[in-house]
This record gives structure tokens, C-alpha cells and sequence, in this order.
């Protein structure tokens, strides 16, 4: 087992179970990573040191790692991430006008978490749902087509979540 | 028995449009109608037609409903499946001519059409393999591993004339045959799903609508270069397509698909799915190696190319998923039919991502020379609102637009690349009269820049200096200098940068100085956005003959910048005004103006 961390027991355990089960795959650290992620909600500073750790890699190449892809990140996000696409379809059907009302109706800007940790602003890449562009993602759910108009509402319905 | 089939598109598009709830209705409606044994439901990929989503195509008629809601089911099924009466409000009317079509193979998006790539796409049910399998699915890998030698199907696919379709347009049986030549006793066959260029989903929806396609061509491809393991490279942004893909599998490993002993040869096979991680630069060949191997995805000199020396150091060969799609109907029907297909140097078809504003949406699949104009105006039933259509964009970010100027010729590989443009994966991003061409030049020096992976100070400094110039264009900044420095920024980047990423970075900002020169000019010269979309360039003003001084604009200005006496006309403060345009809408006598 790996030794010496600040996280809880059952962090640890759970960090350590995921990384077990790629334990030997080559390439293991961006599934592991992935797998880790999901579990966490973001990778800790705590966490990827666990996960160098149990890998038996240096701490510096996970955080090089963690660091270059997009898709990974060591903060915390809100309970609802809004992501809008900013892929070409989405921009060219008015995606940046979208931006400015998310920004205007949530009063946080581009990237930011609200101060009570309910929503994360963010930008994605393309989804591949084009074809219903303006695309705007809250966690899982897809809004396609999505006007002005609408966004309002759409942040009151997370808002009574 | 069964007398009538019904495919439910669930396709990325549709469920978002909330398809599966469609489907569920229906399903709950056939129950109570005691049609479950002669009525199936069949969940397919992507149909193409994705903005008319949730649709449906009823079988045997094959008559194609949009827009179906949840509150449309119970409709379809009294009406078209008891009573035999087709639901007319449900069905689709083409955009240009106003005629209302029955069937699917009325609509001249599918009319025209040619599909080898996309042919189980929105046709089967992507988790049922026997589906597949009844479709002549995994019979052209029998056939490659019970009549054919590795060197035949290289041959086979070398005069097929099959090129790359995630970008290069390389030569897909001579990059086999590359690799093939290796003695090395380990071989990898990649293929790559990183679809970087955003607003391009054919891809996605291959994987997603048919991905035992790309498992059985992979598995030829090791055949035919002596390679026993797989990788696909997907983006974590399609997590559909992950779960589709993973399923299908497992599936063509209990049938014996994969795995040791294929079908009872001597050749064995895996492949495993790997995600990425979103980084653009993941597309490029090099970096997405870097990445299955754990590391951060940078680019590597080229060469030695991963034919030579890829994956953990051995010959590699790295396709695009479409490009695999190609690959069974080839080995089936052989090189001759697919070489007729197209134009000289480009042989087959092409699948078009069409989007942004462009009255059909979707994904079309039409034979290599097909011109611009029958994509926007004939399948794509041309310009919503009847704008004037101003420019496409094709090869996303590394790519270069098209005018109109341009919209008879033939849309092939060299062709594009003569005009500035190129293939690249196949996005096809419709612009109008109100998309401003320097905005677009700038949106994409904004991604390539943030998707720089930094390796090369060319590319991470030269994008961010070329950025920085087209942000003070376009906020009305620009100086008379700016045209020339990007011009010299340009040409040094693609010059110095290591990778295609840097090298093609500056293509839209050359493309749109080509062909848009004049938009720069006015926004640098004369303040002005031509397109009226450049925020810092719009001005109200109010038009002091047609107003009458009601007040009403000033009471719902959100930042006062309305100012005036009653009974006479307004007049709005410039530099308070922040361009909501609520005042345009309020105004009950249309004296505002947006300019
Ligand atoms: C910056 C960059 C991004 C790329 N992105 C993709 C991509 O998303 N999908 C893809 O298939 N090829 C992409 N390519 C091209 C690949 O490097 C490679 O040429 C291709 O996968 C080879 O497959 P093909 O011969 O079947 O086209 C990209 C290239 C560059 C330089
Ligand atoms: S050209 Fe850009 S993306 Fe490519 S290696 Fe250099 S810095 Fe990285
Ligand atoms: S555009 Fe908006 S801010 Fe400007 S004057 Fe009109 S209402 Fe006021
Ligand atoms: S609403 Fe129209 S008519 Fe009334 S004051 Fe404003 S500009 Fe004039
Ligand atoms: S560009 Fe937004 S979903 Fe593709
Ligand atoms: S997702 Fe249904 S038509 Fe494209």
C-alpha cells in the first residue's frame, strides 16, 4: 500500500482502488487520472501526490499532466458546471451573445464558480451536437438552439435544484 | 409478426432534443395498442438531419417525421400505424421550394447523397451486432483473413485510391504498406477520434451510429500490417460515443471478432479504447501518441514517422475514423468501383459537417468533387432568412474560407488546397452577411492560441502577438500597421512552428485578408463593422425625424444612456450605452437604428 498522505482513509482507499485496477496497463495515468476525476470532482494538489505516489511516478509529472489537458482541473467546480460550446457552429450562431447573458443572470464571469459553490461558468469545445448550435451543457443535460431569451429561465429551473 | 419498423434517431443531436423520451412514449403507446409484436422500435445513430431532431423514419414506407415531440407520439401511433394515415403536420417541407415531402428519400438532403462511410449510420441499431452483421457487417474481415494475403489487401487499398480523411489527404494503402515493411515484431493501429476541429461531428456520429465498422477495419489493418493491438483515441467531449463504442467491443469479442484466434484464423487481435483529454493538439499524430503513452500530448519532429517509429517506439499507423469506415465496402465491392467514385486525385466520397447558418444542418456524405453550391443551396437548402451567404469555412482551424466567387468549384482535396483552403476533416461552417470575417479570424487565432501546447516559441508567442492585433481590430483599435504585421507574422509562424498546429494556425487570418480585405480596412480605417456584429463598432442612434419623444427607450435602458424631453426626440449617450439593443426592440415607432 502507499504510505503518507493528508487525505481521509477512505480517499486514500478509493484513490488506491482505481489506480490498482490499471495498475500495469501502459499509458495508465490519464485513465487513472480520469477514473480519479470522476470519483473526486477535481484533482487536489493531495490527490495527485497520492496518485504519483501509487504509481511510483514523480509528483512533477503528474502536475505536468494535470496541467496541459483541458479536460482536468485542481478546483473545485460549482454543483452545476453551465458549459457553453464555443466550438465554430455555436460562435457563428451567437454563442458570445449567450456568454454575456449566463454572465449577466449568474453575475460571475467567464470561468468563475458563484459564492455559494452552485455554478461554475465555463467554455467547452466543440460537442458535436452542431447541427443545434447555439449548445450549452449543465453537468450532463443538453440545451440545444438555445436563444437569449431563454437562459434566464434556464438558470432559475438549477436554481430551485 | 413484424409489420412496420420505426427508427428513432439517437444520434448526439437528438437526444439532446430529447429523443429518448420520444422513444419511451412510444413504446408505452404500442403497448397499449397491442402493437408490440408487429411494430419494432429501433434506436439508431445519427440520420444526418440533426436540427429537425428528434426524428423518426416509419418503415416500410419510409416516411420521415421531425420535430416529433413526446406529445406527437400518441398521434403517429393512432393515426399512421392503426388507421394507416400519414401525420401530415410532422412532416418535413423543403425550406427553398415549400413543397411538404412524405418520404426520406424525397428530401433532397438524402437525394443527393452517396453514402460508404455513413451507410449503417442512422440504419441499424449500433448496439445490436447482428444488425450490423445482417448488413454484410465483419464479412470483409472473413474475407481478408480467409482469401486474402496482407499484401493483397494493401494492393487492394493502395489502387482504391483511398487518401486520409482526418486532414493530410495521405495515401491510406501506402502509409499501410510503410508499416507493413517492418520487421519489428510489435505493430500498433490507431485510430484517431480526437476530432479536434470544432463544429466537425462525423466522427462522433460514426462512432456512435455504427462503431463495429471502425473495430472490424482496425482489425484489417492489423492484418495487413502485422500488428496484434488497437487503440482508439476518443475526446472525453463524446462520452456517447465512449459508451457505444465500448459496448460494441465487448460484444465483437464474445462473437469472436477480437481477441486471440479471429474467427478461427491464426491472426489475433485487441483494441482498446482510450480518452482523451481535451487538447486540441491530441489530433496531431505525434501528440495523440505522446498521450496513450500517459504523457502530456506534445508534438515530435517528424521524422521518424510513426510508420517507422510510433507507439512505444514501434511502427505505428494512425487513421481517421472515417477513413476506416471506408475500408470494408472497399475490400467488399474492391479498389475498381471505389476508384470510379469522385475525381481523379480524390477518389470516394467526402462526409460534411454542415453548420452554422445554413437551413439544413447536418451530416451529408457526397462523392469527392461535389460543388459548394450543392452543398449550401441544394442538400443544404441555403441561407436561413434568405441572407446573402457571404463564405464557408472549410478545414476548421487550420483551414481557410471560401467564397462566393468560389461556389462552383469542385470540392476535392487539391482543389481546396489551391484556393487557401483545405479538406481538413470536413467541417463546413456556413457564414452570412452579418458574420463578421475578421471576427472569424480572430475566434480562430483565439482557440489556436489557447490550444498552442507551447512547445515552440513561434507558435506560443506568434499566435498570442497575431491574437492580440485582432482583438484591437476588431474593438475598433486597429492602426494602418496591423494588416502588415500580421501578414509578417504569419509567414514567420508557419515557417518556424514544429507542428501543423502552428504551421496552420495563421491560415484563416491570411484567407480572410485575401478574400475580406476590405473588412479589415473599414474596421482599421473607418471604425466600422460591415457585418454590424463587432460589439465595439455597433451605435445606436436615434433617428430625430421619426421619433416623437414618448420616453419609452429611455425607461428601459438598463444603463440610462437615453436622454431627451417628452414631445421631443431623444438622443443616446455613446460612451453610456452598452449595446443591449433592448431600445431598438422598445421603441413603438421604429426610430432607433442599429448601425
Ligand atoms: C493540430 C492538428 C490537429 C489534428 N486533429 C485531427 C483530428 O482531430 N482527427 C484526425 O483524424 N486527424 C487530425 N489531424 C491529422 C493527424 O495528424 C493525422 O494526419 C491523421 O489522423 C491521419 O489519419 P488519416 O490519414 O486517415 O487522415 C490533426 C493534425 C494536426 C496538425
Ligand atoms: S507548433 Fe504549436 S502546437 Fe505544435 S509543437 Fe509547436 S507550440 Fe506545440
Ligand atoms: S442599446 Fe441598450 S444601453 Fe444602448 S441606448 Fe439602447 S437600451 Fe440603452
Ligand atoms: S421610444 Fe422611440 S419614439 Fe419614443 S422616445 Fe424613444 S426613440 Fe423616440
Ligand atoms: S460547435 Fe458547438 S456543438 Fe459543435
Ligand atoms: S442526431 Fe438525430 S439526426 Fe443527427
Amino acid at each position: 500500500m502507499c504510505q503518507s498522505s493528508v487525505l481521509n482513509t477512505d480517499s486514500l482507499s478509493k484513490i488506491d482502488a482505481i489506480v490498482e485496477k490499471y495498475r500495469g496497463a501502459p499509458g495508465a495515468l490519464i485513465p487513472v487520472l480520469h477514473a480519479v476525476q470522476a470519483e473526486f470532482g477535481y484533482l487536489s494538489q493531495d490527490v495527485q501526490a497520492r496518485v504519483a505516489e501509487c504509481l511510483n511516478i514523480p509528483a512533477v509529472k503528474v502536475s505536468g499532466v494535470v496541467s496541459f489537458y483541458h479536460f482536468f482541473t485542481d478546483k473545485a467546480k460549482g454543483r452545476f458546471e453551465v458549459g457553453i460550446c464555443m466550438g465554430t457552429a455555436c460562435y457563428v450562431r451567437g454563442a458570445a451573445e449567450i456568454v454575456r447573458e449566463f454572465e449577466k443572470h449568474l453575475g460571475i464571469k467567464m470561468g468563475e464558480t458563484t459564492k455559494d459553490q452552485k455554478f461554475t461558468l465555463s467554455s467547452t469545445r466543440c460537442i458535436g451536437a452542431c447541427g443545434l448550435a447555439p449548445v450549452v451543457t449543465v453537468n450532463d443535460d443538453v440545451y440545444g438552439k438555445l436563444t437569449v431569451d431563454k437562459v434566464k429561465d434556464l438558470v432559475q429551473s438549477y436554481r430551485e435544484k | 409478426m413484424i409489420r412496420s419498423h420505426i427508427l428513432v434517431c439517437a444520434g448526439a443531436g437528438c437526444v439532446s432534443s430529447k429523443s429518448r423520451l420520444v422513444k419511451e412514449e412510444l413504446l408505452t403507446r404500442l403497448k397499449l395498442q397491442d402493437l408490440t409484436e408487429e411494430i419494432r422500435v429501433i434506436e439508431t445513430g445519427c440520420i444526418g438531419t440533426c436540427d429537425l431532431g428528434p426524428v423518426l423514419v416509419l418503415y416500410p414506407e419510409g416516411v420521415f417525421y421531425q420535430k416529433v415531440g413526446v406529445e406527437d407520439v400518441a398521434e403517429i401511433v393512432e393515426e399512421h400505424l392503426v388507421r394507416g394515415r400519414v401525420v401530415q403536420r410532422l412532416l418535413y417541407k423543403e425550406p427553398l421550394s415549400e413543397e411538404i415531402l412524405e418520404k426520406m428519400a424525397d428530401l433532397e438532403f438524402f437525394r443527393r447523397q452517396y453514402r460508404i462511410a455513413l451507410h449503417n449510420t442512422g440504419a441499424i441499431d449500433p448496439d445490436n451486432i447482428e444488425e450490423y452483421i445482417a448488413r454484410d457487417g465483419y464479412f470483409a474481415l472473413g474475407k481478408v483473413l480467409s482469401e486474402m494475403t496482407p499484401e493483397t489487401v494493401i494492393s487492394e487499398i493502395k489502387q482504391s485510391g483511398l487518401r486520409g480523411r482526418g486532414g493530410g489527404g495521405f495515401p491510406t494503402g501506402l502509409k499501410w504498406e510503410f508499416a507493413a515493411r517492418s520487421t519489428s515484431s510489435t505493430k500498433f493501429v490507431v485510430c484517431n477520434a480526437d476530432e479536434g476541429d470544432p463544429g466537425a461531428f462525423m466522427d462522433r456520429s460514426i462512432l456512435e451510429g455504427d462503431p463495429h465498422t471502425i473495430i472490424e477495419s482496425m482489425a484489417i489493418a492489423g492484418y495487413a500490417i502485422g500488428a496484434d493491438q488497437g487503440y482508439v483515441y476518443c475526446r472525453a467531449e463524446y462520452p456517447l460515443a465512449i459508451e457505444r463504442f465500448v459496448s460494441a467491443l465487448e460484444k465483437a469479442r464474445e462473437m469472436g471478432f477480437l481477441g486471440e484466434n479471429v474467427l478461427g484464423s491464426t491472426f489475433s487481435f485487441e483494441l482498446e479504447l482510450r480518452v482523451g483529454a481535451g487538447a486540441f493538439v491530441c489530433g496531431e499524430e505525434t501528440a495523440l501518441l505522446s498521450s496513450i503513452e500517459g504523457n502530456r500530448g506534445e508534438p515530435r519532429p517528424r521524422p521518424p514517422f510513426p510508420a517507422v517509429k510510433g507507439l512505444w517506439d514501434s511502427p505505428t499507423i494512425i487513421n481517421n475514423v472515417e477513413t476506416y469506415a471506408n475500408i470494408p465496402s472497399i475490400i467488399l465491392k474492391g479498389a475498381e468501383w471505389f476508384n470510379k467514385i469522385g475525381t481523379e486525385k480524390s477518389k470516394g466520397t467526402k462526409v460534411f459537417a454542415m453548420a452554422g447558418k445554413i437551413n439544413n444542418t447536418g451530416l451529408v456524405e457526397v462523392p469527392m468533387g461535389t460543388t459548394l453550391r450543392e452543398l449550401v443551396y441544394e442538400i443544404g437548402g441555403g441561407i436561413p432568412g434568405n441572407k446573402k451567404f457571404k463564405a464557408a469555412q472549410t478545414g476548421g482551424p487550420s483551414g481557410g474560407c471560401l467564397t462566393e466567387a468560389n461556389l462552383d468549384t469542385a470540392m476535392d482535396y487539391d482543389t481546396l488546397l489551391s484556393l487557401g483552403s483545405m479538406m481538413g476533416s470536413g467541417g463546413l461552417i456556413v457564414m452570412d452577411e452579418n458574420t463578421c470575417m475578421v471576427d472569424i479570424a480572430r475566434f480562430f487565432l483565439d482557440f489556436t492560441k489557447d490550444e498552442s501546447c507551447g512547445k515552440c516559441s513561434p507558435c506560443r508567442i506568434g499566435t498570442t502577438r497575431m491574437l492580440q492585433i485582432l482583438e484591437r481590430i476588431v474593438n475598433g483599435e486597429g492602426i494602418p500597421e496591423d494588416i502588415d504585421a500580421l501578414e509578417k507574422l504569419a509567414s514567420f509562424i508557419k515557417d518556424t512552428s514544429l507542428c501543423g498546429l502552428g504551421q496552420s494556425a495563421p491560415n484563416p487570418v491570411l484567407s480572410t485578408l485575401r478574400n475580406f480585405r476590405d473588412e479589415y480596412e473599414a474596421h482599421i480605417y473607418d471604425k466600422r463593422c460591415p457585418a454590424g456584429s463587432c460589439q465595439a463598432l455597433i451605435h445606436f442612434t436615434i433617428n430625430a425625424a421619426t421619433c416623437i419623444g414618448c420616453g419609452i427607450c429611455a425607461k428601459h435602458c438598463p444603463s440610462s444612456a437615453i436622454v431627451g424631453e417628452r414631445k421631443k426626440p431623444f438622443s443616446i449617450l455613446d460612451d453610456q450605452c452598452v449595446k443591449c439593443g433592448v431600445c431598438v426592440q422598445e421603441c413603438p415607432f421604429q426610430a432607433i437604428e442599429r448601425r
